[in-house]
């Protein structure tokens, strides 16, 4: 499905028409204005802090300090909180992948009288604003016994993962062919054999997709640890950044930015490396994660 | 199916019943819950102006932000849709800002819309601009966020482009032997071939943009003098703050209620401007 996207629509005709050449320099003037606040975040990063005042604004850095990112580490304790998000992040991702999996595969084959309207129940999901559950979510998991625990942020997330995800992954199951089931049925493969040998294996792009977006949600998700957790042992990278601790009183926006784009790296590692899963998924559905 | 069947009745329908019996009750943290009828809700649409001030505030943000990313959105998946050298590398570029959202996102352009040392009002100046206040000045405040938004117009773009790329090459080329030219190609063929897209991503951005917090809680704590006081963030504050728990659920609902009838009328507005047949 992404090589639809890789295609140009127009294939063969190589002449620089005028519209082209200006096509051409709108998406590169906008990719320009994309690129500025990353490059931006960058230079004031590695910059000195008393530079960053200084008039008229230096666009450059004159002086390098790779060491901000040393001291933005230790002052925003990012280490401890990054490896709290990754822990929290990782049970939830698989929570989603295993139980959305499980329950899109039920949509896409079962056959049950109820499939559909089960099928459209869950789909609501989609369009039920999250506010709306919040509070009586906090209460229940208060009652629970779960305030200052990872368990808010995880369980639900063993609870099928979510309406996106088994959406994604059913509109896959369906695209894989009818007969390679039927194939493996005739040869008297059970219903867990076809699905552990046949249908997870060809659906691992969409697999990939649903993990990628869901260890994202998690990752970048304020709300959530905001209300939950108290405990700063346990606290998650989003509530520990926006609370960055300026001490002198002076905002240490070299630090901050080295900070932010610490808490941006593993998202962008991860699109780098599986850019084309993300695609995928976002074909597939025709969503956004 | 049992998991996800289970998990919208645990996390999503059932919440939402507790909700609404909530919305009816005073639900502390010490004292013991009690009904209270309407006062809530009289409370909330009659005598706190503040509700209204954070729907108002919430409204102008998502219409803004929904039409700018919307339309920008499609006009970079139009442009990106003609033979550009580089398309991969660009696409990614646009993509980029769309996984990084957050609290990351946040500190970032707060820094960028600072008023002397700023990217924004530093470009602004060496043309001779001077720039506004932006994210402490009441009137530029929301603006700021709107504009902010359209930076992340990747996942919006990667769809419209995956709908553009779904238009039969045929009716392009029959509309060219009419003598049609590139505009009107566009207006006629391509807008109402990826109508039902456009509207699927139009609902799904409304939902999305009225439930605004992250902007609102790190970048301004919803001021200066609550012109950024989006409703999640109203509801932030009654429900985990103040600790007023039946309150902050009546004021979900009444979100909740603004959300589905926003919806509604998209969905209504559907045949009016989205195309029968391509919907598939």
């Amino acid at each position: 499905m992404t090589d639809v996207l890789e295609r140009p629509r127009v294939t063969g005709r190589r002449r620089w028409t005028a519209g082209r050449v200006v096509a051409q320099l709108i998406v590169l003037l906008g990719a320009a204005i994309i690129l500025v606040p990353f490059l931006w975040m960058l230079r004031t990063a590695v910059m000195p802090l008393e530079d960053l005042f200084r008039l008229p604004v230096q666009w450059l850095p004159t002086t390098v300090e790779w060491s901000n990112f040393a001291e933005a580490w230790v002052r925003g304790k990012v280490g401890r909180y990054a490896l709290n998000s990754f822990i929290v992040a990782g049970l939830a991702t698989l929570g989603t992948v295993v139980t959305a999996s499980i329950s899109a595969y039920g949509f896409a084959y079962l056959r049950s009288r109820w499939r559909s309207a089960l099928f459209a129940m869950v789909l609501s999901g989609l369009m039920i604003p999250g506010i709306v559950t919040l509070v009586p979510t906090y209460v229940i998991f208060r009652e629970l016994g779960w305030l200052n625990t990872w368990m808010p942020l995880i369980a639900p997330s063993w609870f099928g993962g979510g309406a996106f995800s088994v959406f994604l992954l059913r509109q896959f199951f369906r695209t894989i062919p009818r007969e390679l089931r039927e194939a493996a049925t005739l040869d008297g493969a059970s219903e867990l054999r076809i699905y552990a040998r046949v249908i997870a294996p060809l659906a691992m792009p969409a697999h990939a997709a649903v993990a990628i977006f869901s260890f994202l949600g998690v990752w970048n998700d304020l709300f959530g640890p905001l209300i939950y957790i108290n405990d700063d042992a346990l606290q998650l990278l989003p509530v520990g950044l926006a609370a960055f601790p300026n001490p002198q009183g002076v905002t240490a926006w070299n630090l901050m930015m080295a900070g932010a784009l610490m808490g941006m790296l593993p998202c962008l590692v991860l699109f780098f490396l599986f850019q084309r899963y993300f695609i995928q998924g976002i074909v597939t559905s025709g969503l956004r994660g | 199916m049992l998991p996800a069947v289970l998990g919208f009745l645990l996390f999503t329908l059932g919440p939402m019943i507790f909700s609404l019996v909530m919305s009816f009750m005073d639900y502390g943290v010490i004292t013991a819950p009690q009904w209270v009828g309407l006062d809530n809700w009289r409370r909330a649409l009659f005598e706190d102006p503040l509700v209204w001030q954070s729907l108002r505030v919430t409204l102008y943000y998502a219409v803004g932000s929904v039409v700018l990313t919307s339309v920008l959105a499609f006009l970079v998946a139009l442009l990106m849709n003609q033979p550009i050298v580089g398309q991969r590398v660009f696409r990614t570029i646009y993509y980029m800002p769309s996984v990084i959202s957050g609290v990351p996102v946040a500190i970032l352009w707060t820094w960028i819309f600072n008023p002397t040392i700023g990217v924004i009002n530093t470009a602004l100046r060496w043309v001779g601009i001077e720039g506004p206040r932006w994210l402490t000045s009441p009137e530029w405040v929301i603006p700021a966020l709107i504009l902010m938004s359209s930076w992340s117009i990747g996942g919006a773009m990667v769809i419209y482009l995956a709908g553009l790329q779904g238009v039969p090459n045929e009716l392009y080329e029959a509309a060219q032997l009419d003598g049609a030219g590139a505009v009107r190609r566009t207006l006629s063929i391509t807008l109402p071939m990826v109508s039902p897209v456009i509207f699927f991503n139009l609902v799904m951005s409304i939902i999305g943009s009225l439930q605004v917090f992250t902007q609102a809680y790190v970048m301004t704590e919803g001021g200066p003098i609550n012109s950024s006081l989006f409703a999640v963030l109203y509801i932030y504050r009654n429900a985990f703050f103040y600790f007023q728990m039946g309150y902050g659920s009546t004021l979900a609902w009444i979100l909740f209620l603004v959300i589905g009838l926003l919806t509604l009328l998209v969905f209504r507005s559907q045949r009016i401007w989205v195309h029968e047949e391509a919907q598939s």
